[in-house]
This record gives structure tokens, sequence and C-alpha cells, in this order.
């Protein structure tokens, strides 16, 4: 009797991979946030996924109850998630980091329970029908590089990859520039920067900003994945997977997120082609054990991350 | 508004003092309220009682309230451990709701699965969570401590060892609702029209003299009162001959009993629960702590109970979908104009 049999069938069906792929590059977007946040800033964002429901939320909403264009509801619905993320700021960022990090996650889960409760959002119902435009562009996507119709989700996978590597590279960038370097200073010592006369709350806030900026695009991406938004799928656990991807990326490291991401999503979907000899919804209690270990072990053991360079991240309060 | 700082003239406690300025939630965040902090959230609450009761009427109000006391006990005893664990450790505990999940699904197994009256499985559920909570700080907590583990990592081992219970759970208990074998139908009848649940009322004679025998306890014995000092100061304590070892491990115990009870009493009341609701529930014991003044145990009590009445009054005046938002709301609310508590008296720094 196999203990650990793989059906090979799942694991050729190259769908498959295009869906796990698909939802990599958006945790991984996510992830650079979170990155810029902890790994450079030193602020304690708790709350990603509130920005990734304000952007998913916002863009189905104003496409589907303003009747929107699609593309104008984009920039509109990052818009609303960095005007969030700087009021968030500018109020919590005062706060010491303990409290930050609480005040973030409930700012997170308000969101979530507000589009719950809202009639404008659907509720718990869900909301349908955004996505007409990005079909009409991924039929055309399609048709160009004659894909199979099974193959649907390439032309997500494409473009979500490309944003990915974009914000990898473009943050990366941005982080090496005198900007990027206030904020690793605060991360470092902020009384220090504030002693040379920088306004750290400002840079604290625009780190935070940048994050909500980067939540939103995972936000209406992963709306179109889905093609069908509940609040359900922005709960705070979102922001726990994705604190695991930069424990394997390694803090500070834009590079590694690629690899995290890859990681973690295979762990979480990837592994439906292992058969274990056990119930589906163990297996799925499993695999999020998994995450925990990830994030208890890593923190433990490997602070700076699997991939991490311990000279650059030595943690610090 | 600054207040008058309390400067300690020997070396060791002068250390101690300025490493507890460093963690007071909000240096440069002090607002001046108009009133005093306190007499702001008191006429703000004044305030909602009063349209809460216009809103719902007298009979509605009073039903709500005899609701809110029930559930504020329980939150008040999940508060006070975290806020013990926060004071003295300087560890938000996210894992702490799933304290509670694990005792209410110990108390299923002593109950359900082996059929033993409700109170030896409540006893069960307070020695088991007891011995998790001083697990964890054997296994997680000590050693991490030792190696002068930094903020990040210790908050990321939390919400990692929150993962791995409730998942834990999940993955032995199955997803499932399950209850507890409690009468939840029978309910006394009150005069003027009022009804409380059989059980609710169990819930909430329980609850209040736990409550009053923990506030007692923390007041009165010695060891209360090195849980108090441990909680308020580590450094300090410390210099005073506390052995901070030992009471760091009672303070496990008692975190985790009273977590574990919790979890009982909150299955209980609601009649029903499956292995989400202690992390459902950790942002409102969170709440409870944050509005009494982090690290204080006799605010997170009172704080328990007032975010339980606020919450159900706030059903007669919106949608009792909007419960847990308005629990959430206080918190937001708290943090951000009084991060250092509206109940517990302010540290003198």
């Amino acid at each position: 009797m196999s203990v650990l049999a793989v059906s090979f069938a799942s694991f050729t069906h190259l769908e498959f991979w295009i869906g796990v792929g698909v939802l990599a590059a958006i945790y991984g977007i996510f992830s650079v946030g979170l990155q810029v946040n902890i790994g450079y800033t030193g602020i304690y964002n708790f709350g990603q996924v509130g920005f990734m429901a304000i952007g998913a939320y916002a863009m189905a909403t104003l496409v589907v109850k303003a009747r929107l264009s699609f593309w104008l509801a984009l920039p509109l619905a990052s818009g609303m998630a960095i005007v969030l993320g700087v009021a968030l700021g500018l109020l919590g960022l005062r706060l010491r980091s303990h409290y930050f990090a609480i005040a973030t996650i409930s700012f997170a889960e308000i969101t979530r329970y507000v589009i719950q409760d809202l009639k404008v959002t659907g509720g718990t119902a869900g909301m349908l029908g955004f996505e007409t435009s990005w079909t009409r562009v991924a039929t055309w996507m399609s048709a160009r590089l004659h894909l199979a119709p099974k193959y649907y989700l390439a032309p997500l996978l494409i473009v979500s990859w490309i944003v990915f590597l974009c914000v990898v590279f473009g943050v990366r960038a941005l982080l090496r520039t005198p900007w990027g370097r206030v904020l690793r200073g605060i991360r470092e010592d902020e009384d220090a920067v504030r002693a040379l006369g920088k306004n750290t709350l400002r840079f604290k806030v625009q780190s935070l900003a940048l994050a909500a900026f980067l939540g939103s695009v995972a936000g209406y991406l992963l709306a179109l994945d889905l093609n069908y938004l509940s609040p359900d799928a922005f709960t705070s656990d979102t922001t726990f997977i994705a604190y695991a991807m930069l424990v394997v990326a390694g803090l500070g490291s834009f590079v590694g997120i690629l690899f995290g991401a890859v990681f973690i999503e295979v762990l979480l979907e990837g592994t439906r082609f292992i058969n274990l000899p056990l119930a589906d919804e163990r297996v799925a209690a499993l695999r999020f054990i998994i995450v925990g270990l990830v994030l208890i072990l890593g923190m433990a053991f490997r602070p700076q991350g699997l991939l991490g360079k311990r000279d650059e991240m030595v943690l610090r309060d | 508004m600054a207040r008058p700082r309390r400067w300690c003239i020997q070396g060791a406690l002068l250390t101690a003092t300025t490493e507890a300025r460093e963690d007071l939630p909000g240096a440069q965040a002090r607002l001046s309220l108009p009133l005093g902090p306190r007499g702001f959230f008191s006429v703000l609450l004044a305030a909602f009682i009063v349209v809460a009761l216009i809103h719902g009427g007298g009979h509605a109000f009073a039903q709500t309230t005899l609701n809110g006391l029930t559930s504020g006990a329980y939150f008040a005893l999940g508060a006070v451990g975290l806020t013990f664990i926060y004071g003295s450790l300087r560890l938000i505990n996210f894992a702490h709701g799933d304290f509670l999940t694990f005792g209410a699904y110990m108390g299923f197994l002593a109950n359900v699965t082996l059929h033993l009256p409700l109170a030896v499985a409540a006893l069960f559920a307070v020695t088991t969570t007891a011995a998790l909570g001083v697990t964890t700080e054997k296994v997680m907590w000590r050693p991490m401590r030792s190696r002068r583990a930094g903020t990040f990592q210790v908050i990321l081992m939390a919400v990692g060892l929150a993962f791995v219970l409730r998942y834990g759970i999940q993955f032995v208990a199955g997803p499932q609702l399950r209850a507890l074998h409690v009468d939840a139908t029978t309910s006394f009848k009150l005069p003027w029209g009022l009804t409380f649940g059989r059980t609710a009322l169990f819930v909430a004679v329980a609850s209040y003299l736990v409550l009053a025998g923990v506030g007692a306890m923390l007041r009165f014995s010695s060891l209360g009162k090195q849980m108090r000092a441990l909680s308020d100061d580590l450094a300090l304590a410390e210099t005073t001959g506390i052995d901070t070892q030992r009471i760091i491990l009672v303070i496990w115990i008692f975190a985790g009993g009273l977590a574990g009870l919790a979890g009982v009493l909150h299955a209980c009341a609601i009649g029903s629960f499956d292995p989400n609701f202690g992390f459902v529930l950790i942002l409102t014991l969170f709440a409870s702590v944050v509005l009494g003044g982090i690290g204080s145990p006799y605010g997170a009590l009172a704080g328990g109970v007032i975010l339980g009445l606020v919450q159900e009054w706030s059903t007669l005046v919106i949608g009792p979908q909007w419960k847990i938002v308005v629990g959430f709301s206080v918190l937001m609310l708290v943090l951000l104009v009084r991060p250092e508590g509206v109940l517990a008296r302010p540290r003198s720094l």
C-alpha cells in the first residue's frame, strides 16, 4: 500500500500549475509591500490584507455598481487604498510598534466586516461581473498566442508575472535611492534619522502608502483570478501567509520573494497532487500547520530568513 | 500633555524606568482631550447609552444589558491573561485566542467524548490549557528571551503558534460545529418580561465568581502582588528580589487556565463553536486589554465587561451584524486617542 502516492495525472495538468503561478505572483506582489514595511522601514504592518480587500472591492464596486470603466476603476481603487494607507499611517504610526501591529490588524478586520455588512459591496453573497473588460483583453491575448481554451488563465499568468517582476525590480531600485536609504535608516535607528533633520513620520507614512498601493494591485489581480469576490478571501490569514513568504524569502530580500512566493503557493495549492491517506479537510489543516511551523522555526532559528543575509538584517526592535 | 515624571535616584531603578518609557505606547501621540481622557470617554459612553436607550426602549436595553454582562464576563476572563503576558513579557500573544479554542475543545473532549459532567470538563479544560501555556513558555518563549529575540521575531512566532494550534485543533477535531452538553434552550422568566437563559445564567454566575476571586487574589495575596509587580515592570520587580522565573510560570498557568475557562464558558453561552472562534475573538480581547490599559489586570477585567455591554447595546442602534465592528472600532479609537488605556491609572513615568 502506498502511503504517499503521486498522481501524475494532475501533476501534468498544465492549467493547474498556471493557476498556482497566478496566485504566486499575486501574493508575491502583496508580500513586496510587506517587505518594504517590515524589512526596510521596520514598521509592523499586520493589516496588508485590508489594502488588498479595498483594491479588489473598490474596483469591483466602481465597475459593477457605478458602471465605471474597468481601466478607470483600477487607478481609483489604488488611490483609495493609498488614501486609507496614509490615513492609517498618520493616525497610527505615532504608536509604538506593538500597538501599531494591533491597530493595523484591526484595520484589516474592520475593513473585512464592513465589506461583509454593506449592501453596496454585495455583503456575504459576494460580487460578480466586474471582469468583462479584462476578458476581452484575455481573449485577444489567447487568440494571438493560439492558446487552447482550457488555458484561459494563461493571459492573467503572463500579466501578473510581468507586474510581479516589475514590482520586485522597481521597488528594489526605488529602495536604492536616497529615499530608500532613509527608510533603512529608520529601521536601524529612528532617533538618529530624526536627529539628522528628517521627518521620519513622513517617510514611514510613504512606506505604508507604497505597501497599500501594492496591496491594491494584488487585490484586483486576485479579483480577476477569482472572477468572484467574497469577504472570506480577505481574512488576516492572508497577511500571515505572506509573512511566511517573507520568512522564506529573507527579510530585506526582494529577489527572494520570487522564490518565497512560489514556495509557499506550491505548498498551499500545488500539494494537491500528493494523495495523502487523509481526509481532504485534514490535508488542508496540515498545510496551514506547516505555514505556522515555517513562521515559528524560521523566526527562532533563522530570523534573517532562509535566503536572507545576516549582516544586512540583524533584527532589532 | 506631559505628565509629571517621577525620577528614581538609584542607578538600577533609573535604568528600569528608562526601559519602561521605551515601552510607552505613544510618547508622541498624547492628544489633549476635552474633559481629560476619562471624562471624555465617560461622556462618550453616557451619550452612547442614552442613544441606545432612546432607540431601543427600556425593555430592550435591560435585555441587552443582561446579554452584554454575560459576554463581557468571558471577554474579561480571556483578556486578563493576555494583559498579564504582555505586561510582564512584552509578548503580544496572538495565540491567546486559540488558547480559548483549545480550552473549549478540551471541555468537549471531557464533556461529550468522555461523558463527564460539565464542571469536571471545565476543570479539565482549565488544567490542560494552563499546561499548554506553561509548555509554550518553556519550549518557545523562555529560550527566545534568553536569546534576546527581537520584538518582530516574537510576534511572528506567536502568529505561527496561533496557526499551529488552530489548524492542529482542526486537524484532530475537524472543521464542523461542535456543542457541549448544555441546555441552551431553557430560560428563566424574569420580571418585566426579561429572559435569561439557564446556561447564560450559569456562565455569568461562574464568570463573576471567578472574576471576583481573581481580583481579590491579585489585590490581597502576596502571589497576586508579585504578579502585578511583574506585569508593571519586570526589571524593577527583579531588583526587588522577586523570583521572576517562578512568577512568570505562575502567570502562564493563570493566563492559560483562565483562557481555558473562558473558552468553555464561551462555548456554553454561544451554544456551538468551531476551531476558528478563538482567533475571531482575539481582537475583541485586545480591545478589552487596550481599553483597560495594557498590562493592567483590573483594567482588563473592567474593559472586558464594558466591551461586552457596548457591543450588545450597539445592537439597539445598528444591526447586530455590526457588533464585531463596534468592538474593533472601540479598539481603534482607544489606540488612536489614548493608547495607554482609559480605565487604568496612567503609569507615572
